[in-house]
């Protein structure tokens, strides 16, 4: 690992402040996907600024919404009474990620900020536009079985590896950032970006901004939902397809619908018109088949993934028959 | 080499030199962050730097208490916990198996917590109760989950051993090892090359249903 300044600031202003004026510096709080990537040489910041201390780790309820700090940990997050009462899928997703280890030094705000494990964006040797703006994309005619199938760009074609991000986008949240021009919210769906012409860019943050909680509304998604995680080993990979599920039922019929997929796009992908679809209608098999169906328009395969236009819709069935007890 | 102490023994007399050094570079460093950066925001920022800072070839002094023991130490900001470990404080039972938190080798417990010390900064353990694989035996007397690990025969190469009893006593501790499947589950951290799973699982399980405290 390359040298590096270390500064740790007692107050997220001083953080703020230190990040805004240094291009250089990054934030560092669990540093399990950061120091990962410095040791690699992926990334190489000049100065390392300490936000683990900040006071930014509580978990709090209030007016049926949670409100988490971004330092709160994944395994404390999971575990949480109430977070699994009200929030299943958002548990079952933070529990499908990294391991029981990394769980326990992760945080809710690095988790979602943590960056593609495309092998050509991880290998220094090999082109690719997210790691060097401008050497191309290794994975368009590369191996790229793990890769997208929605809202690519002929720049990148990298996924976002998060899991508990999944939940979040499908539960609606809210990211609270405070920045050197103030606080603002953003709603998770805005928070990560399309590749573009700027994969490089994994959010809409700007320098300087500081993620310092998410806000969860608990709505009526608390009985049929299912985290879906597909991947190569039983535990502890990421995934090749995953879907978030969560339906409120009344009487077998669907009231709400929430669908969202991991493994297929440069952000969490909401599945909307799906959603929809699924409103009004008897939690069956073939009502779940049709809202695949939706799901699934749109879907480009490149060489080695085109298991995921099949893969995709099966898993999008099968969450929403584990969410729903439908053999 | 390790500038160790043990918190009964007097204070190093090199401390209060480190001290006017670091001082002096603190103040340094800002000085030459302010010769390229727009004054009054950096000094601001710079007022607030207080309670940790240190140069890129700085070592930097932290406090650690490992196993039940004290120690004033000082490290460069990019020394891991397991670097720490191993090459300062020569406790080499934690071992480094991939080095990128993959493998699960380099488990140990900070405040209680397992974690994987090949992706924990050193600097950012700072006041931190760290147990390693040296601090479950009680002298002679093996820790329980020691003690499983050898009847069922856990070991085979051993390399990944340390870490997976530090995964598995962990596992016991956080309730996580109520059955077959949420052992395999919560154990997946922990990498073993030779396929030793089997007989891990036995002996997790031993412990769980004997009631032995872990």
């Amino acid at each position: 690992m390359n040298q590096f300044q270390y500064v740790r600031p007692s107050k997220p202003k001083a953080a703020i402040d230190a990040r805004a004026k240094d291009q250089n510096s990054q934030f560092i709080a669990g540093g399990t996907n950061l120091l990962d990537l410095m040791k690699r040489g992926v990334m190489n910041p000049e100065r390392l600024i300490d936000i683990s201390r900040l006071p930014l780790d509580k978990l709090e309820r209030q007016n049926n919404t949670f409100r988490i700090g971004s330092m709160a940990l994944n395994a404390t997050v999971a575990d949480d009474k109430q977070v699994l009462e009200k929030l299943p899928l958002l548990a079952q997703a933070l529990n499908a990620g990294a391991s029981a280890q990394l769980r326990n030094m992760a945080t809710i705000g690095g988790n979602m900020l943590q960056r593609t494990r495309c092998p050509y964006f991880y290998d220094t040797a090999l082109p690719c536009n997210k790691r060097e703006p401008g050497s191309g994309c290794g994975a368009l005619e590369g191996y790229n079985r793990m890769h997208a199938i929605f809202g690519f760009s002929d720049k990148c074609i990298a996924v976002h590896p998060s899991d508990m991000s999944v939940a979040l986008v499908a539960l609606d949240a809210t990211v609270l950032v405070s920045g050197p021009k103030g606080d603002r919210r953003i709603p998770f769906a805005e928070l990560h970006r399309l590749p573009g012409d700027m994969p490089q860019k994994d959010t809409t943050l700007e320098t300087g901004e500081l993620i310092t909680a998410v806000e969860v509304p608990e709505g009526p998604f608390t009985k049929n939902v299912h985290y879906l995680k597909v991947r190569e080993r039983a535990s502890y990979a990421f995934a090749l397809v995953s879907v978030a599920a969560a339906l409120q039922l009344e009487n077998n019929i669907i009231k709400d619908a929430r669908l969202a997929m991991g493994g297929v796009a440069h952000k969490p992908w909401r599945l909307t018109e799906a959603e929809k679809s699924l409103v009004g209608k008897p939690a069956t098999e073939a009502t779940f088949q049709a809202a695949a169906a939706i799901a699934m328009q749109g879907a480009k395969a490149f060489k080695h993934n085109a298991y995921k236009l099949k893969l995709g819709p099966n898993a999008i069935v099968q969450a929403l028959k584990n969410a729903t007890n439908v053999a | 080499m390790a500038d160790e102490i043990s918190d009964s023994k007097p204070e190093n007399p090199k401390c209060g030199h480190d001290a006017a050094r670091r001082q002096f570079l603190k103040q340094s460093s800002v000085l030459t962050a302010l010769a390229f950066t727009p004054g009054p925001v950096v000094q601001a920022a710079a007022a607030e730097w207080d309670e940790k800072i240190a140069a890129p070839f700085e070592k930097v002094g932290l406090k650690l208490a490992v196993n039940g023991k004290s120690y004033k130490l000082s490290v460069e900001p990019r020394v891991t916990l397991l670097d720490l470990l191993r090459e300062q404080l020569h406790l080499t039972g934690t071992k480094k198996g991939c080095d990128y938190g993959q493998c699960g080798a380099c488990t140990v417990h900070v405040d209680g917590k397992r974690v994987n010390s090949c992706l924990a900064l050193a600097v950012m353990q700072d006041g931190r109760e760290i147990t390693t694989i040296e601090g479950l035996a009680k002298g002679d007397d093996l820790h329980p989950m020691q003690e499983a690990f050898i009847k069922h025969d856990g070991f085979q190469c051993g390399y990944c051993t340390p870490g997976q009893i530090m995964s598995a006593v962990a596992c016991i501790r956080e309730g996580k090892a109520d059955s077959e499947g949420e052992i395999r589950e919560f154990m997946s951290g922990n990498i073993c090359r030779c396929g030793a799973y089997p007989n891990i699982v036995a002996a997790i399980q031993e412990v769980k249903t004997g009631g032995q405290k872990v």
